[in-house]
């Protein structure tokens, strides 16, 4: 429990008062109520990120649970072939955040990146640097490269669950690819989906370190997510009452949608 | 649909691409797709590992497929200069102490909600994994300052710690998960046959979740070796990890692409190894994760 309110509940009711007091300096600290967190709210900067972060997650979540699953249907079952791909798969997981944005930066850029001077070879203007969209393209391209492994190894961990009684009976049965993956294979991935759907909702509204180094949030504010705007906010102005007021409203938003997906996926892996 | 070729009960294990008409298809297209995918998946890492064989002004002036020059003296200014792998030190060092703080705490906490049936398990359940939801950026502050308070800051166990905020939850779940998957009679019997719960839990019950605990340490690695904010916020000088003395390889000459390449690939080195190892679990520790 120790470790728990060290690593937990200390910090949150830190940031807690925080919210609630304006702070001059050591020992000059006005008790104020609710003003941050009304302040934060008008912030049309936040505003604007808040957006932009809910068209992230929803982009890269509907790209991302379809292509996994997809991927996991085209794993080997069994054997070095298998672990092979698995392997692989699993690499970019394993990279350090910053590293991802680094290789992407470079790896998108027109001029030394193989990604930036093939597509401005086949006659696609892209510049991440200046253009709003080919940003937004670089960022979602590079979530999409760096976590569909996850829903992949997810979505592949439910597929060998399945026994091969299921498959057979469906032979049987005379069933289609397609009935066979709409009536057996989905239904049995149906919890691991709901893991990779909250897991992958809760790291993409947070995310920070790539679209930070990769773009830095622009150009312009085009890719400033929330994450980023908090990180202005409290370390880059020092404003602490109000990122404070800031952070629990984002925690609260990312638990109640949370809370919202849980539930509905419940509901439909129960009926 | 008829299968004059193939005998109902045949061998089941690739019974999934069987289905007749498209199954030549299939034998043909699948490989030829993952393939497509999985080069997709190297492309990006491909580059890093051609640049970090390069010199900085080489890397600027061309984007062609293959290195020009390659070098290895990237990699010998890494393993040269203590000031590039004491940081990979401490990187190492934290994410070894999270994992045993990690697993020493979820152990018993995964238990507890396996066997025991308490007032608001699921809430406190539940109320676990929010933390596993919060943004770090929220914790930021706070840790910075209570770290700083009592003279935490800037060690590696201040990261360890940081980064028990979102392992400790995943923990809890995955083992949880995996002890459930234990028939409670073994306990019964263990305490009939007079183990004390220490001596159960130790000599019995651990062996038998062991690829639990090895997943479940796989992620705990994963999580603290990929995180950056919290790491750099923690550490100035003593503790600085790997990840954060990338961030600052600018020297008066400008970014020094190559080296930040080579340091980038010396990352992902321990990720490689540690997945070869436990990859036939990665794909039941979640799967048995109860949601």
């Amino acid at each position: 429990m120790a470790l728990v309110a060290f690593s937990a509940v200390i910090p949150l009711m830190t940031v807690v008062n925080y919210s609630v007091q304006d702070i001059f300096g050591p020992g000059q600290r006005y008790f104020i109520g609710v003003d941050w967190f009304r302040e934060a709210l008008r912030d049309p900067e936040v505003h604007g990120a808040f957006l932009r972060q809910l068209a992230f997650s929803g982009i890269v979540l509907a790209i991302e649970i379809p292509l996994g699953v997809a991927v996991a249907l085209l794993l080997p079952k069994a054997g070095w072939k298998s672990s092979l791909a698995i392997v692989i798969l699993a690499l970019p997981l394993l990279i350090p955040f910053n590293v991802v944005g680094t290789i992407w930066q470079v790896y998108a850029r027109p001029e030394i990146g193989f990604l930036g001077r093939v597509l401005n070879d086949i006659g696609i203007d892209f510049n991440y640097t200046g253009d709003a969209v080919s940003a937004w393209a670089t960022i979602v391209l590079m979530d999409v490269w760096h976590w569909t492994p996850l829903v992949a190894l997810l979505a592949f961990a439910g597929l060998r669950s399945i026994p091969d009684a299921y498959y057979q009976a469906a032979r049987i049965d005379g069933a289609g690819r397609l009935a066979v993956f709409r009536f057996i294979e989905l239904p049995k991935m149906k919890s691991v989906l709901t893991i990779a759907v909250l897991l992958r909702f809760m790291d993409s509204f947070m995310i920070y370190t790539e679209p930070f180094v990769v773009t830095g949030g622009g150009p312009g504010s085009a890719t400033t997510f929330l994450s980023i705007r908090l990180v202005n906010m409290a370390v880059g102005q020092f404003d602490l009452g109000p990122a404070a007021a800031f952070s629990l409203m984002y925690f609260l938003v990312i638990l109640l949608i949370s809370y919202v997906f849980y539930t509905i996926l419940q509901r439909a892996s129960a009926s | 649909m008829t299968y004059p070729t193939e005998p109902l009960a045949g061998p089941a294990a690739p019974a999934f691409a069987r289905f007749r008409g498209i199954a030549l298809n299939r034998r043909l297209a699948a490989p030829l797709l993952l393939g497509l995918y999985l080069a997709f998946q190297m492309l990006p890492i491909y580059w890093l590992m051609r640049m970090s064989l390069m010199t900085p002004g080489d890397i600027m002036a061309s984007a062609e497929f293959l290195p020009t020059a390659p070098s290895l003296g990237n990699y010998r200014t890494l393993f040269t200069d203590p000031a590039w792998y004491m940081t990979y030190l401490n990187s190492l060092s934290y994410v070894i102490l999270n994992m045993a703080i990690t697993l020493s705490v979820a152990l018993p906490a995964a238990y507890a909600f396996s066997r025991y049936r308490f007032l608001g398990d699921k809430h406190v359940f539940f109320w676990l994994f929010t933390n596993r939801m919060a943004p770090p950026a929220v914790f930021l502050l706070p840790f910075f300052q209570l770290y700083s308070a009592v003279g935490l800051f800037d060690t590696p166990l201040a990261v360890a710690l940081a980064h028990c905020l979102f392992n400790v939850p995943l923990a809890v779940w995955i083992l949880e998960g995996f002890m459930s998957g234990v028939p409670r009679e073994i306990d019964e019997t263990a305490y009939v046959d007079g183990y004390s719960f220490p001596r159960f839990f130790l000599t019995v019950f651990l062996p038998l979740i062991r690829a639990g605990i090895g997943v479940t340490a796989f992620f705990c690695f994963m999580f603290s070796w990929v995180e950056l904010l919290l790491a750099r916020t923690l550490t100035s000088v003593e503790a600085k990890p790997i990840v954060v003395a990338m961030t600052r390889t600018v020297s008066a000459s400008g970014l020094d692409w190559g080296l930040m390449a080579a340091a980038g690939v010396v990352t992902i080195l321990p990720g490689a190894c540690v997945i070869w190892f436990v990859r036939n679990y990665i794909a039941k520790g979640f799967a048995l994760g109860r949601v």
